[in-house]
């Protein structure tokens, strides 16, 4: 353990992959200094291990009905957060229900980003005509509010949720073409651009190999603060019936179908929302821990 | 004949409607191996008058002249392998998130050229950087060591001309001379024609053979060596120049040695 | 009669990989006279002179055994005596007037701000005051100044505007960090003199941080040389040259100079134990 604080902690790497490996090392070290970073980590951790060990961890079968115990409150011997209407056990719905959360959160997280950047930097890098079109049409996905878009595009795809993914992935790539865009600009000018560009290298050389880099930090923090948004917006195309269907235990889904059992079932309704609270605050508290390890500014000289 | 011509150069900046002449009609030859100096104060157009060379300003008259060809538009790759620049701050020319083993084989891999390693380690023994920083990041070294970075970038495609854009005036005076030294001693290695900008002119008079002073975008008069050290200047802005230098002086509180 | 006195003075910073020390126990004195600390870049000079103001936030700490102005304890001092003593009895003049003056203000706004929170002048008398301050640092249309923003002013222009900033409420002590690294070679001569008739007229001490050890000594009456947070020499400007430690020879002679040799420059030998 110690040799390898050692190898990380190494003033002159010998090779790419330590010196890569030792900035990740330093960047871990001063988010270890907010806590507030750390719990969200810690959240976003479990929320990791829950959806990878889902199987082994729910005490019972998430889809298991047993109409004799409907509706039992939180603490009933073997069921930790009681049961739901259709007698399943909330607590093995919810810890099922990570993973879709995760798979949603996932799919959305590698591909709206990416879209998201593409545009942004070409955008920014070339200016002018490419410049306004690109941006024109980034305005018309933005002018839309993200949920009715989405229900929009479930309406005309069907349900389900591989559509449910495209759907919110459609409406957020737009903010990060302006983060990307923005930062562009800044870099765009810069000596160690106008460097490269006097070396002969193409377009793409500058885009993905200069560029990109440089954008990454503030997607990779504009990420983790929208997860908690997508997790919301999946959660509302649960509620309104048009993403995951039913009996999948995805937790907006399983709000909705609490609904009528509001006051004095409360639990049933309640507990996903909890873990939907819970889950987004998580991704909120990284993303924040986040930006202050990756803002440039506060990097040493 | 000439290495560098350039005749009656123009360069006019268009932004929010408003027009500014940062060069107007300037002319120079910097002949092959010689270490020609611009200098002026803020606004004088000098540093454009590099970025024009290199294609980062857009010319709006006159001519630009290597080994007695026009530069073509765009520069083209060639370009890359007979004129090189490096910049004035070191914080901002290095690509903050690549190692200088990145930085440094970059151009190798531009242009296809092989044995990148050995080329590397060649490079940074040459301006005098232990090979244990290849794989450091830029924001690990201090400016003095970013800057020998950048001129052993700028000579990896082994260029006959360099660009220096006010290469030490972002370093602590020390490492000035240091740097200094070390350009010097390149220049005699290896056979480089040297364009430099700087404000100091005592830089300059250490530097360059000869020297154009520039002001508001206008070359103002041009000295030799001899003449800027004798103080045989004929325009009153050079001799405001001069005279504001005067703590730059050999002999210091006595004023110029004849 | 001392201004201010300064005992071991130390500024730490707490970084991820451990302390960092800016200063490592700087002592000096200063009585109406113009004292020059000159250093190259992280030798500290700049963060005495926050520490003077104690300016520097958390994770920096200042401690010193003393540091005494005017027969006023900075160090026991509260955040509310310091507000006090900030700008009315000691002012700061920083390098860059684009960074140091507000740029969504006017400088009319900026330069009557102080007079009307602080010192509760009405708009007139603020307003005249403002324009003799800018008269005597010999800006010559003070009303169309009064109404620029400072992005419309050159560099030699704000930097005057900061000075007469600072010099309004009529300090006893200014501390200057390189109030003229910014500006062409040409305008720092006159910025400079306009400072000296300042500081000599009203009988100001003056602490002048900068790089350039020959510029100190053309200004100031005592130069004080600074290397990684110690004093490393402290000699009379007069006496400069006959400096007796090698980091400050090596500084003076490590500049080119016009007409002088072509040869090498002569370096800094950092091999002596005050390198440390």
């Amino acid at each position: 353990m110690v040799a390898l604080r050692v190898w990380l902690s190494d003033p002159s790497p010998s090779s790419r992959g330590q010196a890569r490996l030792g900035q990740f090392w330093l960047g871990w070290l001063r988010l270890r200094r907010n806590p507030l970073a750390v719990s969200g980590l810690a959240i976003v951790g479990a929320l990791l291990v829950i959806a990878a060990f889902a199987p082994v961890l729910a005490p019972h079968d998430p889809l298991a009905q047993d109409l004799s115990r409907r509706l039992l409150p939180p603490f009933t011997p073997g069921n930790l957060l009681g049961t739901d209407d259709f007698g399943r056990d909330i607590l093995s719905r919810i810890i099922t229900g990570s993973r879709i959360t995760l798979y949603i959160v996932g799919l959305v997280a590698v591909t709206a980003p990416f879209l998201g950047l593409l545009v942004g930097t070409v955008a920014g890098y070339f200016g002018g005509w490419t410049d306004a079109v690109l941006m024109r049409i980034t305005d018309i996905f933005l002018a839309f509010p993200r949920l009715i878009l989405a229900l929009a595009l479930v309406a005309v795809l069907g349900p389900g949720i591989e559509n449910a993914v495209l759907a919110i992935a459609v409406t957020a790539w737009p903010p990060y073409a302006r983060v990307a865009r923005a930062e562009t600009l800044t870099v765009r000018n810069s000596d160690y651009i106008a460097a490269v560009r006097l070396q002969g290298a193409g377009v793409p050389r500058i885009i993905l190999g200069h560029v990109v880099p440089t954008c990454l930090p503030s997607v990779i923090i504009r990420v983790t603060l929208d997860m908690a948004g997508v997790i919301l917006i999946a959660a509302g195309l649960g509620f309104l019936g048009l993403g995951v269907q039913p009996p999948l235990p995805e937790w907006g889904l399983m709000i909705s179908s609490g609904r009528k059992y509001l006051f004095e079932q409360w639990w049933v309704s309640t507990m996903p929302g909890l873990a939907i609270f819970i889950v987004s605050l998580g991704f909120n508290l990284l993303g924040d821990g986040l930006r202050d390890v990756l803002d440039p500014k506060s990097a040493p000289k | 004949m000439s290495l560098i011509e350039i005749e009656n150069l123009t360069v006019t900046f268009r932004s929010n409607g408003q027009t500014v002449r940062a060069v107007e009609g300037v002319s120079l030859k910097v002949r092959a191996q010689e270490s020609y100096g611009l200098v002026g104060e803020s606004g004088s157009g000098k540093s454009t008058i590099l970025r024009a060379i290199c294609g980062l300003a857009p010319i709006s008259g006159g001519v630009i002249r290597l080994g007695g060809k026009t530069i073509p538009t765009p520069r083209g790759r060639d370009f890359a392998r007979l004129v090189q620049m490096v910049f004035q701050d070191p914080y901002a020319s290095l690509h903050p998130r690549h190692t200088i083993d990145r930085t440094l084989s970059e151009p190798l891999a531009i242009h296809g050229i092989p044995d990148s390693d050995t080329r590397v380690m060649r490079a940074l023994d040459d301006v005098g950087l232990p090979r244990s920083f290849r794989f450091r990041y830029p924001h690990q070294l201090s400016g003095g060591q970013r800057q020998r970075v950048a001129i052993a970038r700028a000579l990896m495609l082994e260029p006959g001309i360099l660009l220096l854009d006010e290469p030490t005036s972002a370093l602590d005076a020390s490492v000035q001379a240091e740097v200094l030294n070390l350009l010097n001693r390149l220049r005699v290695e290896r056979g480089l024609t040297f364009l430099m900008v700087s404000h100091d002119l005592a830089v300059i008079d250490h530097m360059c053979d000869r020297v154009l002073v520039m002001q508001n975008g206008r070359a103002v008069e041009e000295l030799a060596r001899e003449e800027l050290a004798g103080a045989k200047m004929t325009t009153a802005y050079a001799r405001s120049l001069f005279d504001a230098s005067a703590d730059r002086m050999l002999g210091d509180v006595e004023g110029p040695h004849a | 009669m001392s201004l201010l006195s300064v005992k071991n003075l130390r500024v730490t910073f707490q970084t991820e990989t451990g302390p960092v020390e800016a200063v490592r126990g700087v002592s000096f004195s200063l009585g109406r006279e113009r004292l020059g600390i000159v250093g190259e870049s992280g030798s500290g000079k700049t963060m005495t002179g926050r520490a003077l103001l104690r300016l520097i936030r958390p994770p920096g700490k200042i401690e010193a055994d003393e540091m005494i102005f005017d027969g006023q304890d900075l160090m026991a001092a509260s955040e509310r005596q310091m507000r006090a003593l900030r700008g009315r009895r000691i002012a700061m003049v920083m390098q860059d007037p684009k960074f140091s003056l507000n740029p969504v203000m006017t400088v009319g706004a900026q330069l009557t701000e102080g007079l009307r929170q602080r010192d509760r002048l009405g708009r007139d008398d603020a307003r005249k005051r403002a324009l003799t301050a800018l008269d005597a640092v010999q800006i010559r249309d003070p009303e169309r100044v009064m109404a620029a923003y400072p992005h419309e002013l050159s560099g030699g222009m704000g930097q005057r505007v900061m000075i007469a900033m600072m010099l309004i409420p009529e300090p006893d002590l200014l501390i200057a960090d390189e109030p003229t690294s910014a500006l062409d070679v040409t305008v720092q001569a006159e910025v400079l003199s306009i400072l000296d008739a300042l500081v000599r007229d009203r009988g100001m001490g003056l602490i002048f941080i900068s790089h350039d050890l020959r510029l100190v000594a053309r200004f100031c009456d005592r130069v004080m040389v600074m290397y990684k947070g110690r004093v490393v020499e402290e000699l009379a400007a007069a006496d400069l040259m006959a400096a007796q430690h090698p980091y400050t020879r090596g500084l003076l002679n490590c500049l080119p100079r016009i007409g002088g040799p072509r040869g090498p420059l002569p370096g800094l030998d950092r091999t002596g134990d005050w390198a440390e």
